[in-house]
């Protein structure tokens, strides 16, 4: 049987007999029988399939991918109209979800963050607080909050014209969240361009100081040169560009804004509710992974002469990364999928276009097998470099 | 110590050694330093304004009837006044769907079953075969029950389920079924033999890899097509599939988690006694292993808990369906989406809560067990 190892098998009988109670055998015929079994359910499936498409007229295939999809879409982030391709429709789906996954990663990783930390304050009432929200938020379903989140937006926001306007360029009402953004300038993208040069100088920096201190034992403030670095050249330029301030604002033209960036109700909606759910969970994780390290450690390495800064960097950090790592990427991954909510929404993600698509053309099984393939290669990839992660990171046992 | 005034005194020297202890707890937790008196007076002030603002909307500016279907009183208070007339006028149609109104006692009772069955699985002095029993006659009852068509009582198909029943069914029966699913899956995974480990490892890694979502939809328009044309399934039969077929995925994992955390000593300690591989797995492995994970077991069971709530997708009527069905239908209950939500919240919450509360009891005792 599998449980026992190779090494104890018995010498090599006289005579080969197939028997049961030969381990290599018995596996082979384990083996021979699950597979047979998966394999003729498969068969028996896939057969009822073809009879099924058969008596219904179905046509299988992709084909109908370069056809007209005749339907607009509410948020596109490239050129779509209802004349183009479900091709292209499908695309502009796969480019909202990944949208709204990695804003929502990003948000909900700062707001978790700062409430995983809040559950240790000193402060009682901050603890409190943040144990509060915690417990709410991930006791309650996902679809419940989206569906709270969006009559909140829908029917207890003003209307247009009576939009909220918290901060000075934000426009919040029943059509979404207005925003002012900086207006067209030839110096835009060299002001990316000069945040780009100040990332990679850093990098460089900082191979060059670790380099330096391996042969030398001087250690140098990387930390503080390249975040000058990566702050002040984008500010140079944008100086030297004449320091242009002029915003795209959002107007109120007739019924509706015009200018600066509209994110629609369904976006906000989703993202809120992603965010302040996901953050629930990563609060939980972040807190653990504080409290995993013990606090011998930090004794440890201040009696070692480390000063506090370097102690958490170089001691608590890592070790709390081991523990936080690996879930907060399984928490990346929920998020990813749970974004397929949107279409209770109705925020024009690759689930609600493919939904879209398969009632239109029939097709079923494609439909869902492209909603399916997008969230592998997602997950896939993700889980990949997660694992790569964690063998790279994990002690090393006998 | 025999007369009053001794006992009298020794009350207010505890009361002023509390006192004492109360202002130093206080000192200690809220007011140490500038800083952290400065961050409390600031939360605290925010809190107690939001505290006001909620308690005056949900208490004292509610309105918690209206006569007949006349809401007009609730829309004068939009956004005063909480409308919790919508719930006390629906609640029968939010907690059991379009089940026959005059045969909702039953859909009752199932709840009641339910919450005996978990109550009674909380607690470890049931920890028996007699709780095996009890959740074969309980689950055969619930279906008896909802069904009917026995004992006198009419018929009640499927597609009139909802609310709060459907919930609970396709949760419990969702996890009871994918369990020994999982299991298998689990041991298949870390099992020598490779044709077995890849089938496992693929299945499992496919279906978490993919949402709910697309398993509900593959479950409601696929799934007639992979079976016999004569063979047909209701869309309630369709979607437990699919919640089967995900839970089993993921309850593998939770176990794979115990059976690594299992010494490989164990492991040898059974061959060396001679037990065949089903035998070490069924009396050593297994029972350690579960125990361990039971922590997470019910955290899983709250995630598919809450994750039945996807099956609105599909139009079925479980609880959330339900009441967005009461705000979305009627013309009369129109716009009072946050009440029904909150209240809808709430029942998911209480839920969820104290089986999170009692999974972190579960561990910290398993936590104690382990030290000694």
């Amino acid at each position: 049987m599998a449980s026992i190892p190779a090494s104890e098998r018995r010498p090599a009988a006289p005579k080969m007999r197939l028997s049961l109670s030969d381990p290599i055998f018995r596996s082979v015929v384990y083996q021979v029988v699950v597979v047979g079994a998966v394999g003729s359910l498969v068969w028996y499936l896939v057969s009822n399939l073809e009879a099924n498409m058969e008596t219904r007229k179905i046509a299988s295939g992709f084909g109908f991918l370069t056809r007209e999809a005749g339907f607009a879409i509410l948020q596109k982030l490239i050129d779509y109209a209802p004349t183009d391709t479900y091709l292209r429709a499908l695309i502009v789906g796969v480019l909202n979800t990944v949208l709204v996954a990695v804003i929502g990663i990003v948000l909900a990783t700062i707001l978790g963050t700062l409430l995983g930390i809040g559950r240790l304050s000193r402060n009682w009432l901050v603890a409190r607080l943040c144990t509060g929200y915690v417990e709410t938020l991930r006791n309650i379903p996902l679809a419940v909050q989206l569906f709270f989140w969006y009559v909140v937006i829908k029917d207890n926001l003003p209307a247009v014209r009576q939009a909220l306007h918290p901060l000075p360029g934000f426009f919040l009402s029943q059509r979404g969240l207005a925003m002012a953004v900086p207006a067209d300038n030839p110096a835009n993208p060299w002001i990316l361009a000069a945040f780009a040069v100040g990332v990679a100088a850093t990098v460089a920096l900082s191979r060059w100081a670790r380099r330096r201190q391996a042969a030398t034992g001087q250690p140098f403030p990387t930390l503080w040169v390249g975040a000058a670095l990566m702050v002040a050249l984008p500010i140079l330029t944008w100086l030297a560009a004449g320091a242009p301030t002029a915003f795209d604002v959002p107007e109120l033209r007739g019924f509706n804004f015009r200018g600066g960036i509209v994110l629609i109700p369904e976006f906000v909606t989703l993202l809120v509710g992603l965010t302040t759910y996901t953050a629930a969970f990563i609060a939980e994780i972040v807190r653990s992974g504080i409290l995993a390290v013990s606090h011998g450690q930090t004794e440890a390495a201040l009696a070692l002469g480390l000063p506090r800064g370097l102690t958490l960097r170089l001691v608590v950090l890592p070790q709390a990364l081991r523990v936080i790592v690996p879930p907060m990427i399984s928490q990346y991954l929920n998020l990813t999928k749970n974004s397929s909510l949107a279409l209770l929404v109705g925020y024009p993600d690759i689930v609600s276009v493919a939904n879209t698509t398969l009632n239109q053309t029939g097709q079923a099984i494609e439909g869902i097998a492209i909603i399916m393939a997008v969230f592998l290669a997602i997950s896939l990839s993700i889980s990949g470099i997660m694992n790569w992660y964690n063998k790279k990171i994990a002690l090393v046992e006998r | 110590m025999s007369d009053a005034a001794a006992s009298m005194n020794n009350r207010t020297a505890l009361g002023g050694v509390l006192g004492t202890r109360a202002a130093q707890w206080v000192r200690a937790n809220l007011f140490s330093g500038w800083l952290n008196t400065a961050v409390t007076l600031v939360i605290a002030y925010l809190l107690a304004k939001a505290l006001y603002a909620v308690v005056s909307w949900a208490l004292f500016n509610a309105v918690w009837d209206v006569p007949g279907n006349q809401t007009q009183v609730c829309r004068d208070l939009h956004g005063i006044g909480a409308c919790w007339a919508l719930i006390t006028h629906n609640y029968r149609f939010i907690f059991f769907g379009t089940y026959p109104y005059e045969e909702q006692w039953r859909p009752a009772i199932v709840v009641l079953i339910f919450l005996g069955l978990y109550g009674a699985s909380a607690m470890r002095r049931f920890w028996s075969i007699k709780l095996l029993y009890a959740w074969v006659i309980g689950l055969a009852a619930i279906g008896v029950l909802m069904w009917g068509g026995v004992f006198g009582m009419p018929l009640i198909e499927t597609d009139r389920w909802g609310g709060l029943p459907i919930t609970l069914i396709l949760a419990t029966f969702g996890a009871v079924i994918a369990f020994p699913f999982g299991v298998f899956l689990a041991l298949g995974r870390r099992s020598n033999l490779p044709a077995i480990k890849t089938l496992c490892v693929v299945y499992i890694e496919l279906i978490r890899g993919v949402p709910l979502v697309s398993m509900l939809f593959m479950a409601s328009v696929m799934l007639p097509l992979f079976l016999p044309q004569d063979l047909t399934i209701n869309k309630l039969l369709r979607a437990q599939v699919a919640v089967i077929m995900f839970a089993a995925a993921y309850l593998a994992e939770v176990v794979r988690g115990g059976l690594q955390a299992i010494p490989k000593g164990q492991y040898e300690a059974a061959n060396a006694l001679g037990l065949t591989y089903w035998q070490g797995t069924a009396f050593i492995i297994l029972p350690q292993a579960l125990r361990i994970v039971i922590p997470p077991l019910v955290n899983t069971f709250i995630a598919m808990f809450k994750d039945t709530s996807l099956v609105s997708i599909i139009a079925i009527y479980d609880l959330l369906n339900a009441a967005s069905a009461t705000i979305n239908t009627e013309p009369a209950w129109r716009g009072f989406g946050i009440e029904a939500y909150l209240f809808v919240a709430l029942i998911y919450w209480v839920f969820c809560f104290s089986m999170s509360k009692y999974s972190q009891h579960v561990e910290a005792d398993l936590a104690r067990a382990q030290k000694r």
